[in-house]
């Protein structure tokens, strides 16, 4: 039908000005040169200037992509194995209680998440002497363990699509099953794993509770120092850290998703063509 | 060594890849949690770590359980978190359905585009987008002045205000749960409703049915599954959230996540946290046993 | 109150434009009532959006749609007296088999037993009383195409759209629907307009075919009409197989035309058609049936020589194709009315072969 949905509309205009009013008017508080947070005082940069001078958050912004980059990459690696497990080995011993793990940690609070880990990482102190301080090592694993299984599952989702009987072809062609893994399977699921490893990065970079549980004195993440400094209120400063975030997702984001999905609107008309081309 | 390659390739490759990833889970996941699940039955002790398997209540002490069940503090978190996750399931449900119905409406370029815009939040910090409400929430924002002068032009004078104290209230946790969680709700929604057949809607249509019938009689129960999924994926979270509530919720009225890491950290009760955590954890079986049947089938997949 | 010079169902000069494509070009058609009546055409020839049209899915860009003497621009959809068979059915599949028929008597004023009555009629109709539990993905493809069926008829249409009924249904169970849909509606008496590509499907349906392409009615006919006597030489390719030459009018006698065909390298005598004039250039078009094989020259009438290039055997029939002197490819089938192995044929390959064909077989057209 060719009537405009006018109601659907409205609402969408609403929920998108919902979404983004608050993050406007974040950026532009980052400009306020007065101390008080919500009142505007005029235009100023002095915030990004004190931030960029701010050795604490240099550090705090080291750690967390130090951590991040470290557990993206082995948890896409662990991740993907599970991912491509749960797709291609349909009957396996303990298959039941492998998916249930892949499963569990999407839907756990991260306070158990968190605390679990804790108690974990000090009883194992106290059997066998490791980890020894909490800090850099611990909160890794934890992000290993708690990003993996969002890798899993966008590669699984992946795997289901993509055509078994290529994977046969190479296996019938005399490749043997870890060939057809590096010469077939993930270049065709390499989109796949690219998500997967930005979205285990984010993940981490994000994380505040799992983060705020398996620290040790010393390992300040910058979500953690964000967090202790937001507990006593607005301040300016963290409007200005919030702006230059927006600008780094908006720099690094948008175009990436923007490039994505012309490349897959390319490979739809280059199949396309080819079909009929082929007629 | 051709022994070995063979042994690899027919069963040694399998093994490794299910065996990496399934042996991490169990070390670090499953292992940590049964710690806890044994945790919330030992006895709180002032050594450290703080908790023993002796004492009076050898091995099993079930005390933690039944303080848990009795008193009125744990009662009042639950029925806390369940109520706000509750609310603001529904008015992610209210605000996101139209928005998801709305999406599958618009042309194809829009679509992508505001799809983007859907998911961009994710990327920003969690965190900051707690922290953008915490400044607009406050009593000098122009936003809560906005809404002040508004309410004082409504009602009559004597109902004046000054500012609306939003800060540090259930309505604070629900309203920046419905901020953070939406796209939850969105991105199921849309991807059960595009699912559907628009020629169900003409077929419909044909037979006599209204623009809203038609919604009604065949996309409403359709997308059931969409709502379900999404709704669960807005709950289960939103219930356990203990950064929202710390940083603008109600202090006197904690929610469940706030209350285990309270127990954990300030009061270093650790087998009381455990068992809380184990009683969420209990009560949050059946919201994700409807969020796993249901999610596969909004988005199509079986 | 009906007119009696008024047609049941009149198209004036509709036409509908998608931005610069232009679909559907002044069309134009009347439809009685009680009648079978096919828009048959390739894909984008623009018979689903005129059928879409009379659905109340689009609005015509110009003309209009008069049903039983009511103008029906600006009716919604939703309260026209025409339901459809969608070509994917589109059965809701949340609902039962019996709830899918019942569907549409919903927003009628009837009582509850009257709906339950006629639910269990057409059930009956569509012979689905054992499946009306049943949800839509535990029946059959077939059971699917009757529960469409079913669900439209519920309610009484005056007209029901049919697009391409048959397409989804496999081969044989296509030849079974076709004798059903005839004599359902044969007992309903509903008007009924079907959409197809498909022209044998078109040809055993129909009492009358509007053959169409790129928007426009090319020939509206009874379906011997438009295989024996098709006005183009587009009607003449897309209905059935045609050999098909251009030639030139030499004269006429007794109401037959000669007409030189340089692709035959022979004069031939075909049946007249009136405006040809001595001079004008046509085209000789004759069905691969209306041509008889024989291995010895036949003893008049329009005849040419040929060799058997290649040769189909379809069990009943074969299909030769026979090179000319002149290179042009002509199709001729033959009947293998003998029993026999490979003896049953008329001719084999590289045989030299004669074709005939009588006057009143070959068709000249002007277009």
């Amino acid at each position: 039908m060719n009537r405009r949905p006018v109601f659907l509309i409205t609402v969408l205009c609403f929920g998108f000005a919902f979404f983004y009013i608050p993050i406007l008017s974040m950026i532009v508080y980052s400009f306020n040169a007065s101390r008080l947070a919500t009142v505007w005082g005029g235009f100023s940069t002095k915030w990004y200037v004190s931030l960029f001078s701010n050795k604490q958050v240099i550090a705090a912004l080291l750690l967390s992509l130090k951590i991040a980059v470290v557990s993206a990459t082995f948890a896409t690696i662990l991740g993907t194995m599970a991912g491509i497990v749960l797709a291609r080995f349909t009957r396996f011993r303990g298959r039941l209680l492998f998916s249930g793990l892949v499963t569990a940690p999407l839907v756990m609070p991260e306070v158990i998440t968190g605390i679990s880990s804790l108690i974990f990482f000090i009883m194992m102190a106290d059997w066998i002497g490791w980890p020894g301080a909490r800090g850099f090592t611990t909160i890794t694993l934890a992000h290993i363990t708690f990003s993996m299984v969002f890798v899993t599952t966008i590669i699984q989702a992946r795997m289901v699509q993509s055509d078994r009987a290529i994977e046969e072809a190479a296996m019938d062609l005399g490749s043997r099953p870890w060939q057809v893994m590096l010469d077939v399977t993930l270049p065709t699921i390499f989109p796949a794993i690219l998500s997967g490893w930005l979205l285990a990065f984010t993940i981490s970079l994000d994380d505040v509770v799992i983060t705020s549980f398996t620290t040790g004195p010393g390992s300040t993440t910058l979500p953690l120092l964000i967090w202790s400094k937001v507990k006593l209120g607005v301040t300016p400063d963290i409007n200005a850290l919030a702006t230059l975030m927006v600008l780094v997702v908006g720099l690094g984001v948008v175009p990436a998703g923007v490039l994505m999905m012309r490349s897959e609107k390319r490979r739809l008309a280059d199949s396309r063509l080819a079909y009929r081309t082929n007629d | 060594m051709g022994r070995i390659s063979q042994w690899f390739d027919r069963r040694g490759f399998a093994a490794m890849l299910i065996g990496l990833p399934y042996l991490w889970l169990l070390a670090l996941f499953l292992l940590p949690f049964l710690i806890v699940v044994a945790m919330s039955l030992a006895t709180k002790t002032p050594t450290a770590p703080p908790f023993s398997f002796g004492g009076d209540h050898p091995w099993v002490n079930g005390q933690a359980y039944v303080r848990v069940l009795t008193d009125g503090l744990y009662l009042r978190a639950f029925l806390t978190s369940v109520g706000n996750a509750g609310v603001a399931m529904m008015l992610c449900l209210l605000l996101g359905y139209p928005m998801a119905l709305g999406l599958t409406r618009v042309s194809k370029s829009w679509r992508n585009i505001l799809l983007m815009l859907v998911i961009l939040p994710f990327w920003t910090s969690f965190l900051l987008r707690v922290y953008a409400w915490m400044g607009l929430m406050g009593k000098n924002s122009w936003f809560n002045g906005l809404l002040t002068d508004g309410w004082n032009l409504l009602v009559p004078m004597d109902w004046a205000v000054k500012s609306i104290p939003m800060m540090n209230s259930n309505f604070a946790v629900v309203l920046v749960m419905v901020y953070t969680y939406l796209p939850f709700m969105i991105l199921p929604l849309y991807a059960s409703l595009e699912r559907l057949d628009p020629v169900l809607d003409e077929a419909a249509m044909d037979l006599g049915s209204r623009p809203w019938q038609v919604f009604r009689d065949v996309t409403l129960p359709q997308s059931v599954p969409g709502i379900i999924a999404g709704g669960m994926l807005v709950f289960i979270p939103a219930a356990g959230e203990l950064v929202i509530p710390s940083l603008v919720g109600d202090a006197s009225s904690p929610m469940i996540g706030r209350l285990i890491s309270d127990e954990f950290s300030s009061a270093r009760d650790w087998p009381m946290a455990s068992a809380v955590a184990v009683v969420l954890l209990v009560l949050m079986v059946g919201p994700t046993m409807l969020y796993s049947h249901y999610q596969a089938r909004a988005e199509g997949t079986k | 109150m009906q007119d009696a010079a008024e047609p049941f169902l009149r198209i004036e000069g509709v036409s509908k434009t998608f931005g610069s494509f232009q679909a559907v070009r002044n069309v134009s058609l009347s439809v009685g009532k009680g009648e079978i009546f096919s828009l048959l055409g390739g894909s984008g020839c623009g018979k689903t959006t005129l059928l879409r049209m009379l659905a109340g899915f689009e609005e015509p860009s110009a003309g209009r749609i008069f049903l039983d003497g009511r103008d029906m621009a600006g009716v919604p959809a939703w309260e026209r007296p025409v339901h459809m068979m969608f070509q994917s059915y589109a059965i809701f599949p949340h609902m039962s088999v019996e709830k899918n028929i019942a569907y549409g008597l919903k927003h009628e004023a009837l009582t509850k037993a009257e709906k339950a009555d006629r639910t269990r009629e057409m059930l009956e109709l569509v012979q689905l009383v054992p499946f009306a539990a049943r949800k839509p993905h535990q029946i059959s493809g077939g059971q699917r195409q009757r529960v469409a069926l079913a669900r439209a008829l519920a309610r009484q249409p005056k007209l029901l759209l049919l697009d391409e009924p048959l397409a989804a249904l496999d081969k044989k169970l296509r030849e079974q629907t076709q004798f059903e849909l005839m004599s359902i509606q044969a007992r309903t008496g509903v008007t009924f307009i079907v959409v197809t590509h498909d022209q044998e499907e078109a040809m055993t349906l129909s009492d009358r075919i509007a053959v169409m392409d790129k928007g426009e009615v090319k020939q509206i006919g009874s379906p011997t009409e438009i295989y024996e006597f098709p006005a183009s030489r587009f009607v003449a390719d897309f209905i059935g197989s045609i050999n098909a030459f251009d030639a030139a009018v030499l004269g006429v006698e007794a109401g037959l035309l000669r007409l030189s065909v340089p692709a035959l390298g022979t004069e031939v005598l075909a049946r007249g058609q009136s405006g040809v004039a001595e001079g004008s250039k046509v085209t000789l078009a004759i069905r691969p049936e209306k041509l008889r094989l024989s291995m010895e020259k036949p003893a008049d009438g329009n005849a040419v020589q040929g060799k058997v290039r290649d040769l189909a055997y379809f069990g009943k029939d074969s299909l030769y194709r026979i090179a000319l002197p002149s290179g042009v490819l002509v199709q001729a089938h033959a009947v293998n009315a003998r029993r026999g192995d490979e003896g049953a044929r008329v001719a084999d390959w590289d045989d030299e072969v004669w074709l005939a064909f009588d006057a009143t077989s070959a068709i000249v057209l002007v277009e």
